[in-house]
This record gives structure tokens, sequence and C-alpha cells, in this order.
């Protein structure tokens, strides 16, 4: 099934539903294999919360899009190509450290996109934007805390979270490019401003970072192409796994 | 004689909280709003507490069930998202059975819905020297919690 959405606003939602919907499947890959028992709760409390955020924002897409496809449609029945979700949230978990990292930086662009949503003037938009907020508030509070912890902790803890961010912050640029789906909303008030997201991202993440003694890494590749449907290796690997049951019992329930 | 908004949001309101089967929807704040048209048609709306929430699918079901047990065939059950539900909706009613039940209600919040500094109770020795283990908890809507004063571990319906 190839993407049919014509209105921008039904774009914009799904590349938001994607985000959603992967980040919360790699979150839910954790699940019984996190370091404590706290932390398994933790991570898949929050691809929890994320399930729910993206089955709202598919459902509105659906309507926009007016395709009326069911929530399980968008996630079970689309090709690898169909998926509108940035990079960062589809990179493998890695390491505690990496997951932790992806977690602050994708949290904190979530958070502004969802609090500048809250204001849209499409109502159901607006009423899903302002429940997750409450949501990703704890997100990003969880991921700031394992940020400090971690950055500011022992020389190897803070080894590895200097890796993790230098190889993830490549994949942020992406977050904030924009293209004639964006340009169109904002004049609407229906997207998220990439610019001033950026400015706010910045300032948040700077202040992190400078607490956990770690290094802000310097822009160097930017890799993109998520928001057109061009993924990273490993994200065709991890689509199979998550639509294999679907796609071997069609129309599975429970 | 009772009218039938007032009737089924009883009924309606009887229905529990698969995961804290000690609350109703109507204690937690879930239950929002009864609506019968001159046809007999029926429109309940239920909110989620948190936007994964894994017991609203049940809760619909039962709410949609106990409407019909009732003598009410042709009844929706809608999910509205705004306002977003918090917590102030919660009854002192509902607090006392959430104490009484071993879980650490939500404490007030202030007008600037920022949480007023006190120390979350202990519900089973009363103790407030306690500490937070996780925010996250065996339900969206708990937190992990360990007691100083009897060192057992309980979990707390969080402020949200
Ligand atoms: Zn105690």
């Amino acid at each position: 099934m190839t993407a049919v959405a014509v209105d921008p606003a039904g774009v914009y939602t799904l590349r938001l539903a994607d985000d959603c919907l992967v980040l919360s499947h790699r979150l839910g890959q954790w699940s019984s294999r996190a370091p404590t028992l706290e932390e398994d709760v933790a991570l898949t409390n929050i691809a929890l919360d994320l399930l729910g955020q993206g089955r709202a924002m598919y459902a509105r897409t659906a309507e926009l899009d007016g395709t009326w496809r069911s929530e399980d449609a968008y996630a079970y029945l689309r090709d690898e190509r169909d998926f509108v979700n940035c990079l960062l949230v589809e990179q493998e978990n890695g390491d505690f450290a990496a997951t932790i990292v992806r977690q602050l930086l994708y949290s904190t662009y979530q958070l502004e996109v969802w609090r500048a949503l809250s204001d849209s003037p499409d109502a159901q938009v607006a009423a899903i934007a302002a429940k997750a907020v409450k949501e990703v508030i704890y997100h990003l509070d969880h991921a700031t805390q394992w940020t400090l912890r971690l950055g500011d902790g022992t020389e190897e803890s803070h080894r590895r979270m200097q890796t993790a961010l230098d190889h993830l912050w490549p994949y942020t640029a992406e977050l904030f490019e924009s293209d004639e789906v964006t340009r169109d909303l904002v004049e609407r008030g229906q997207a998220a401003d990439p610019e001033r997201l950026r400015a706010a991202w910045d300032v948040s993440v700077d202040r992190v970072l400078h607490d956990a003694t770690l290094e802000r890494p310097s822009a160097s590749w930017a890799p993109t192409g998520g928001r057109r449907g061009l993924h990273t290796e490993s994200f065709g690997y991890m689509v199979a796994e998550m639509q294999h049951l679907h796609r071997a019992h069609p129309g599975a329930s429970w | 004689m009772v009218s039938d908004v007032e009737q089924i949001r009883r009924v309606a309101a009887e229905v529990v909280d698969p995961e804290i089967p000690v609350l109703t929807i109507d204690d937690l704040g879930i239950l929002r709003e009864v609506r019968v048209d001159g046809a007999g048609h029926v429109d309940v709306d239920i909110t989620p507490t948190y936007s994964g929430c894994p017991a609203l699918d049940v809760i619909r079901a039962d709410v949609a069930r106990s409407v019909r047990d009732a003598g009410y065939p042709d009844v929706k059950v809608n999910v509205v998202l705004s306002p977003a539900w918090t917590t102030d909706w919660m009854s002192d009613i509902a607090r006392r059975k959430l104490h009484d039940y071993g879980i650490a209600p939500p404490r007030e919040r202030d007008a600037h819905m920022t949480l007023l500094k006190l120390a979350v109770e202990c519900p089973l020795c009363g103790s407030a020297h306690t500490s937070e283990v996780s925010h996250f908890g065996s339900t969206p809507c708990q937190a992990l919690l360990r007691c100083a004063g009897c060192a057992e571990p309980f979990p707390h319906f969080k402020e949200h």
C-alpha cells in the first residue's frame, strides 16, 4: 500500500504517528532485558504511552487523508518505504546509554511539538497533543535523570554516554528540516515551526548535557530521508518483526 | 422517578477499573457524560487516564454491556480526550478507597498545577519517610515507592 495522503495535514500527523509507533516498538524490545526490573517497567510504560499517542494520531490521519484506514492497517499493512518516521527513533537500542540518549534527544523534541500542537486549530490534534504533553514530561524527566547519573557517573558510564551521543547526534538535524508540508501547515498553525523547535531544543538539550558533563558534538554529516520513506538499514528488519504476526495471520486480533 | 440519563449514569458508574478493581470509573473520573436522544439512542463518553491505557478497551466493553443489560440496547461508548484527564477529578471517597487498598492516593495540587511538596504517606504504616524507587509502576497511573518506616515497597497513584 502506498501513501495516498494528499492533505498536508494528514502527511504531518502520519509523521508524528509513525514516530510514536516506531519508538514504542524499539522501547518494547527492552521488555524482559532491561538492566533492572524498574527500568524494564519504565521503558515499557513509556512505550505504552507512545503507542496510545500513535493510535490516536493514526485515527486522526485516517480522517485527514480520507482513507479511513484502521490503526492496524497503518501499523501492519504498510511497507518500509511508506513509513515517514524520523531516522532517530528507528535507530537500534544499542546499550542502555544509547537508548537513554535517544530518549533524551527525541523526548525533548516531542515535548516541544506536542506543546505547539496543543494550540492547533484542529481540535482533535489539539486534544491528543494536550494529553500527550503530560505524558512526555515524564519521559523527558526519566531520560534527563539517567543522563545526569550516567554522564556524571563513572568513567565507563560517561564514556558510553558520550559514545552514544556522538553516534546519534547526526540524526537530530532531520528533526528540524522544513519542507512544503511543514511550511504550509506552520502558516495555518497546524504544525510546529521547525526554527522555533530548534531554538527551544538547543537550550533544553544543552543544559542537560552541560550538567551531565557531556560534550555537545559538533555538526558533522546530517543523514535525512525518513520523512520521505528512506530509512536506515536496521529499520526493515524492525518492520518485518513488528508485522510478522499480523501478516502471517491476516486480520488477527485479540 | 429517575430519568433515563440518571438511570444509565448510575449503571455505568458501577463499572470497575479492571486493573484497580477497588475503584469504579466514576471514582476515577473516567466517566464523563451520558446523553439520550428522543429515539432512545444512548451516548456514553469516557476518557482515558493515559493515552495508552490498556484497560480502556475492557472498560468500554463493560460500560456498553451494563447499559444494554439495564434495558438500553442502542448504546455507543465514545472515547473523548479533551479536557485531558487529571487526578484532580478523583473524589475523596476514591482516595480513601485507594489508601485502604494499599495504594498511596494522589496528592492535591495547587492552583498552578504544581505539586505541593508533601511527602507521600506509606499506606501500610503511615510513615512520611518514603522515597520513589521508580516513577513507573505496574500500571501507567502508578509509581513504585519504598517506605523507610516499615521497609515495605508500595504503589503510589501518581498525580497527573
Ligand atoms: Zn510504611
